[in-house]
């Protein structure tokens, strides 16, 4: 090494050799570093006991026209309403109104009777009322949160307020007529 | 309002000349001067300090995951061994980096004593050592009762009695580290409370142990102080390159349990859910409070008007404290024992000693082992306040070298051929 050092040219080489040898070191310890934080970060996504309660069922045999539930998915509330008539009729109506995240009722409701959506308002996610026959249900008659004013109508959709989107339909599916899957 | 700084880039510049981190950083990690005959035994400061950083890491993952709760918390840890994403691994890595922090803190205090670190002028970074090894004990006891199995219950419950030996207030002090009238839900919380806490101290405590040691640099094999430019490298790149291999020896030693043999220091009754109508029928403590726990267990007699049980207690905080004045029972002038022909030996004696001692610990306390443990216990005592003082008086030490640089470059060390030597080794 001494004898080496004594010549410029030589030098110049080493300086490239240690060039490659930090770079390449500093990568090795990069891919330690981020293979070492990656099980820590991954730790504090869902657990497997949370992933296992990802589907819920539903029974609607109990409930009455123009009576909704709420339901646990997931931590949060979903509302099943069965509709009547006459908001499904102003729901397919609305159809053509001006909407602000447009979208038809039959998109909406996989069977017209039933309303399956995530009762979380889309502007900062707090619950809007309508649920229970006591509720106020906003100036379309669907459903309307008290935190910031937003108006949902028959199907769910936003009509007026700050919330930027309709309330959003989880994944399910008819098991049979009377019992519904979600998740 | 420019101090002349060294650095070009205008950004660094401007934040140098008002919190001066760079230039604090260059001085102390980079141009820092260190003894240029260190071996391998001055890398477990590091060593330890990246255990802290692990220990912390991991920790902080555990605690959103872990429930502090008498009826939820072996279930919780259980959860995040099998439901949590990569829980297994962060509570393994947790677990056995309690154990590998103590082996690299131990191997680290033996360096110190063989080659007498403690000694002037370093008594003060050596006193801070002891104080991060009575935390480091605070911290893992707490730890282990987290789990809350048969072992972290029986093991709080008797380790919080010691305290009742205390004459007096001992049963009023021992209700008060309970917050009840047994280990209960009230000692897990403030044992969880303290558990996080404890590390956030041992780190400012770290942090002066590491500002003392930089005012009174560090020890060196031979004991000597640097006396030019001749007898040291700077810090980097010399020790972090040299700190990063034994940063991947130990590593690959770590990873080796935590992989392979995750439960190799623990208790099997761990894994059984505390139960306070039932002790084992052998309780231990960890590996690393052994020698301390056959200390504890060697008192079978009343001596003179102090009870057995308030003898054993003070005996065996006795014998963590008495490091603490350690500096100033070696009467040796020389500090390495490398110089020093009898206590080369003594060191031996008293490291097996202390083998022996965490060998009793961890046997039943009856026949052969507990008289081996008062005989090591007695030794134990006597290393510090016997053989200590008196070795330094009556023993010859060989002779100094007249620098670290001398045997290095096999001159007489001075300041031209030193400076002949730290060009050679930079090309």
């Amino acid at each position: 090494m001494a004898d080496t050092a004594a010549s410029p040219e030589s030098g110049d080489e080493d300086a490239g050799r240690r060039d490659f040898l930090i770079l390449a070191a500093g990568a090795m310890g990069v891919v330690g570093a981020a293979s070492f934080a990656w099980p820590l970060i991954d730790s504090m996504n869902p657990s497997a006991e949370v992933l296992a309660l990802s589907t819920v069922d539903v029974d609607l045999d109990p409930i009455q026209e123009g009576q909704s539930i709420t339901i646990v998915w997931q931590g949060k509330p979903v509302f099943v309403r069965r509709r009547t008539k006459a908001e499904i009729e102003q729901a397919l109506k609305d159809d053509s109104a001006e909407l602000r995240d447009p979208e038809k009722d039959g998109d909406r409701a996989q069977k017209p009777d039933w309303l399956v959506m995530i009762g979380l308002c889309t502007h900062l996610g707090c619950i809007p009322l309508g649920q229970k026959s006591t509720d106020p249900k906003g100036e379309f008659g669907g459903w309307f949160c008290p935190c910031h004013g937003s108006h949902y109508d028959t199907a769910g959709r936003i009509r007026k307020g700050p919330a930027p989107k309709n309330l959003p339909l989880p994944p399910y599916k008819f098991v049979d007529d009377k019992t519904i899957l979600i998740g | 309002m420019s101090t002349g700084s060294q650095w070009k880039n205008p950004v660094i510049r401007w934040v140098d000349d008002r919190l001066p981190i760079f230039t604090y950083m260059d001085h102390e990690y980079q141009q820092f001067p260190m003894p240029r005959n260190l071996n391998y035994f001055w890398n477990f400061g590091a060593l330890a300090s990246i255990v802290l950083v692990v220990m912390v890491v991991t920790g902080v993952m555990l605690a959103m995951q872990y429930t502090p709760h008498v009826d939820y918390a072996f279930d919780s840890v259980e959860r995040i061994r099998r439901d949590v994403n990569y829980g297994w691994l962060l509570q393994y890595i947790h677990m056995n980096g309690g154990s590998m922090f103590f082996i690299v803190v131990y191997i680290h205090m033996f360096r110190g004593l063989y080659y007498g670190s403690y000694k002037a002028p370093r008594e003060l970074l050596w006193m801070l050592g002891v104080v991060i090894l009575l935390l480091m004990m605070a911290t893992a006891f707490m730890g282990y009762v987290l789990p809350w199995g048969q072992m972290s219950y029986w093991g709080a419950t008797v380790i919080t009695n010691l305290f009742s030996a205390i004459p007096l207030v001992g049963d009023w002090i021992v209700t008060l580290l309970w917050g009840g009238f047994s280990v209960d839900n009230a000692t897990l919380n403030r044992f969880y409370s303290l558990h996080y806490l404890m590390p956030f101290v041992l780190f400012a405590v770290v942090g002066l142990h590491v500002v003392a040691l930089h005012v009174s640099k560090s020890n060196n094999p031979d004991g000597i102080e640097m006396k030019g430019p001749q007898d040291s490298v700077p810090f980097h790149p010399y020790f972090t390159a040299k700190d990063s291999v034994g940063v991947g020896v130990f590593l690959l030693f770590f990873a080796f349990f935590v992989f392979y043999a995750p439960n190799f220091f623990g208790e099997p009754d761990n894994y059984i859910e505390a139960n306070p109508l039932q002790t084992p029928s052998h309780i231990v403590p960890e590996w690393y409070f052994l020698p301390f726990y056959a200390i504890l267990r060697s008192v079978t007699i009343d001596i003179l008007f102090i009870p057995a049980k308030l003898m054993g207690v003070l005996l065996m905080f006795g014998s963590i404290l008495i490091l603490f004045i350690l500096p100033w029972l070696d009467t040796a002038r020389v500090r390495s024992a490398k110089y020093r022909p009898i206590y080369k030996y003594i060191f031996w004696i008293f490291f097996v000693d202390c083998i022996a001692l965490g060998w009793v610990g961890s046997q039943p306390a009856e026949g052969t082992a507990l008289i081996i443990g008062q005989v090591a216990t007695v030794y134990y005592f006597a290393h510090f306040l016997l053989v200590m003082p008196i070795l330094g008086k009556i023993e010859t030490p060989l002779p100094l070298p007249s620098s670290i640089a001398e045997p290095v470059t096999g001159g007489g060390g001075g300041a031209s051929a030193g400076a002949a030597a730290a060009k050679m080794e930079k090309p």
